[in-house]
């Protein structure tokens, strides 16, 4: 596929051995410690708990000082988990998340920002600041919580709801292509993209750690499961089964056909995509030094 | 050393004002007529080790310098009437998180894509009720190069001292408009800065903010790792809480009064020739220019006409029109738009005196004649000279 950013790219170092790292997971206690609370208003089998627990665990494995991580979030069930973790939180508006955060970072390049959205919060009403933060290759991890549907507003069709699916506003079908996040992401320029399911939980903390790590945006589509809205409409309202689908859906990247068609029931999971160009704050560093010997000199 | 005059344009008085008052984050999308602050801060921001960004559009700007704002840095954004419409969210946000934060916005005549190189006020009132539910804002407006400086140090200090946005109400005639001005030396203004908590991060979720007392917030990434949401939230702890209407009730009045509790201290208002003055005119920014050359040549004919110049408009300055409503038996509001200060003059006024609206929506300032022709109907009996 073409990308947005060819120019740039011709100057990048593909990656594609970069290794990702590998986390040891951690106690329940341990991970209690990085919490607020452990009563959210999530819905008994929902996965936002899962991938809250990852985010966590890889937070932990990384040895990240918990001073300096701030969360930004969206609204939606996803934003939730800004008021549960217990670091600098901030849960901005629905779409805004990661134009706060873009401000954030700037302000304070010594913060590791974690960007915490869900799928419509990222890729509808935010959908102009995801691929605007891709371009500039700040450095955020994104991490979305995709569960294909709006579940805080009751199961409405979202931007990664699937051609034909059912939910409260597309009662007869969607008739709408979905977006497929990841490569979305990659066509605007991020520099690391990865995919997790709530399935396979070792594999999500370490492309969330992948992803932290990584200098530069990088995006994680956690890949949830709404069994109260999209479950029920669509698939099964059953958690278990909805989680052991994940498992079929779920294809190891390296074994994906790209001529594959990505929908619901195949996707690529993994590490996606890795390269590295310059960051937008360490750039903004250089500017600065730019235009303090102009004006010196 | 004397001091030397400069030949500065309003934007670029803005954007020098926002340098002084230690502004080092700046984040915007470039609109017609206030680009020229985003330009020359894209130069100077650099210069002293601050933050210029373009962003996507004026949400993702305002949002940006919340975010700045949150870790640590004095921040604004400037923008135009289409771009004030976008901002209105995230000004909403800025409100409710109680962030501190400076918008310029330079009026422009609409609505919509309207007359982007034209001056207007009509932006006055979505300043003061632009974003949804209940707020306070504090809002200032220049009406000349020196005070688009001395404004927007003011606009932070306040933002800093009350947690707030606030916005600039420049337009398109003062930002374009150059005049010779001779900037305050380093040191003669007062810049607030911002304070830190004076508790340890453990104690920090059992002290609240008074409306005497406003505490800083600490920055994000420091030990005190605070939340900031705009849900309604718990005063003390910063925890959401949408399920306990006292709550709800406490933070709204809450935001409400920080300001109004402190409207004497804010409001700052010009009394013009106001000591026996039989008519009043209420002019704000480009209009009072104009008003002011009425007043002087009417006072040159002996005629009592006073102004009463609003530097503040929102909190509303209610006693400087209390006193104007007791003292003159009219009060003439020229502005341009229709009616949306003087239907407030009106209420303030309150029937104490009549009030005589001028509104002009073509994208042309109101010109002293316009004006003098007001003031004339308002003293049949004198024989006017002609200049």
């Amino acid at each position: 596929m073409t990308a947005l950013v060819d120019e740039q790219r011709l100057e990048e170092s593909p990656t594609g051995d970069y290794e990702l790292p590998k986390i040891k997971p951690h106690t329940t206690s341990e991970i209690k410690a990085h919490l607020r609370t452990a009563k959210t208003l999530w819905c008994p089998g929902c996965s936002n708990g899962t991938i809250t627990r990852a985010l966590v665990d890889a937070i932990l494995g990384l040895e990240l000082d918990p001073e300096k991580v701030v969360v930004v979030a969206g609204i939606g069930c996803s934003g939730r988990v800004s008021a549960y973790l217990d670091y600098s939180t901030v849960h901005t508006a629905h779409g805004r998340a990661l134009a706060v955060a873009t401000g954030v970072k700037a302000a304070d390049p010594s913060l590791h920002v974690i960007v915490a959205m869900g799928d419509g919060d990222s890729s509808a009403i935010g959908g102009n600041h995801l691929i605007h933060a891709a371009r500039r290759n700040i450095d955020l991890t994104a991490l979305v919580f995709n569960n294909s549907i709006y579940g805080m507003t009751g199961g409405q069709m979202s931007p990664t709801t699937h051609l034909g699916d059912k939910s409260t506003t597309s009662v007869y079908g969607n008739v709408e292509a979905a977006f497929d996040l990841c490569e979305l992401a990659h066509a605007a320029g991020a520099t690391y993209v990865a995919r997790g399911t709530s399935w396979a939980y070792q594999q999500l903390v370490n492309v969330i750690a992948g992803g932290l790590a990584h200098k530069g945006f990088s995006m994680v589509e956690a890949m949830a499961i709404c069994p109260v809205y999209y479950g029920r409409f669509n698939l099964t309202s059953d958690p278990a089964e909805f989680l052991r689908s994940q498992k079929k859906h779920a294809v190891p990247a390296s074994k994906f056909d790209e001529g594959g068609s990505r929908v619901r029931d195949r996707y690529p999971v993994g590490l996606l995509h890795h390269t590295e160009r310059n960051e937008f704050v360490a750039s903004l560093a250089k500017v600065n030094e730019k235009a303090q010997e102009a004006s010196r000199g | 050393m004397a001091a030397i005059a400069v030949l500065l344009q309003g934007n670029e008085a803005v954007a020098e004002g926002a340098i002084a008052a230690g502004a080092r984050f700046f984040a915007g999308y470039p609109i017609t007529p206030s680009t020229e602050i985003a330009e020359v801060l894209a130069k100077r921001l650099p210069q002293v080790g601050g933050t210029f960004i373009q962003m996507e559009d004026e949400i993702a700007s305002i949002a940006a310098v919340c975010g700045a704002s949150l870790a640590g840095k004095k921040a604004l954004t400037a923008t135009s009437g289409p771009g004030f419409s976008l901002m209105q969210e995230m000004i909403g946000f800025a409100a409710m998180a109680q962030i501190p934060c400076v918008i310029v916005d330079v009026m422009r005549g609409g609505p919509s894509t309207g007359l982007p190189t034209e001056p207007s006020q009509g932006d006055v009132m979505q300043a003061r009720w632009g974003t949804h539910g209940e707020h306070s804002v504090i809002a200032l407006v220049p009406s000349g190069v020196m005070e688009c400086y001395t404004l927007t140090v003011e606009a932070f200090n306040l933002s800093e001292q009350y947690r707030t946005p606030v916005i600039i109400l420049s337009d398109a005639l003062i930002g374009h408009m150059r005049e010779a001005v001779v900037l305050p030396a380093p040191g003669a203004l007062r810049i607030a800065e911002r304070g830190e908590p004076d508790c340890e991060p453990d104690e920090y979720d059992t002290v609240t903010s008074t409306l005497d007392n406003i505490l800083p917030r600490p920055p994000l990434g420091s030990p005190f790792r605070v939340h900031v949401t705009g849900l309604v939230y718990n005063r003390r702890s910063g925890a959401p809480e949408t399920g306990d209407p006292a709550a709800a009730a406490d933070l709204g009045r809450y935001l409400r009064e920080k300001i109004y509790h402190h409207r004497d201290a804010i409001v700052r208002v010009e009394e013009t020739e106001m000591e026996d003055a039989e008519i009043a005119i209420f002019a704000y920014g480009s209009v009072a220019r104009s008003a002011m050359a009425v007043v002087r040549s009417a006072r040159a004919q002996g005629v009592p006409v006073g102004m009463v110049r609003p530097i503040t408009l929102w909190p509303f300055p209610t006693a400087a029109v209390d006193r104007m409503a007791e003292q003159v038996r009219t009060v003439i509001v020229p502005e341009m738009n229709i009616k949306q200060m003087s239907w407030e003059v009106q209420a303030a006024v309150a029937g104490r005196a009549k009030v005589v609206d001028h509104g002009r929506i073509d994208g042309k300032l109101i010109t002293p004649t316009e004006i003098k022709e007001l003031v004339k109907a308002q003293f049949p009996y004198h024989r006017w000279e002609e200049a």
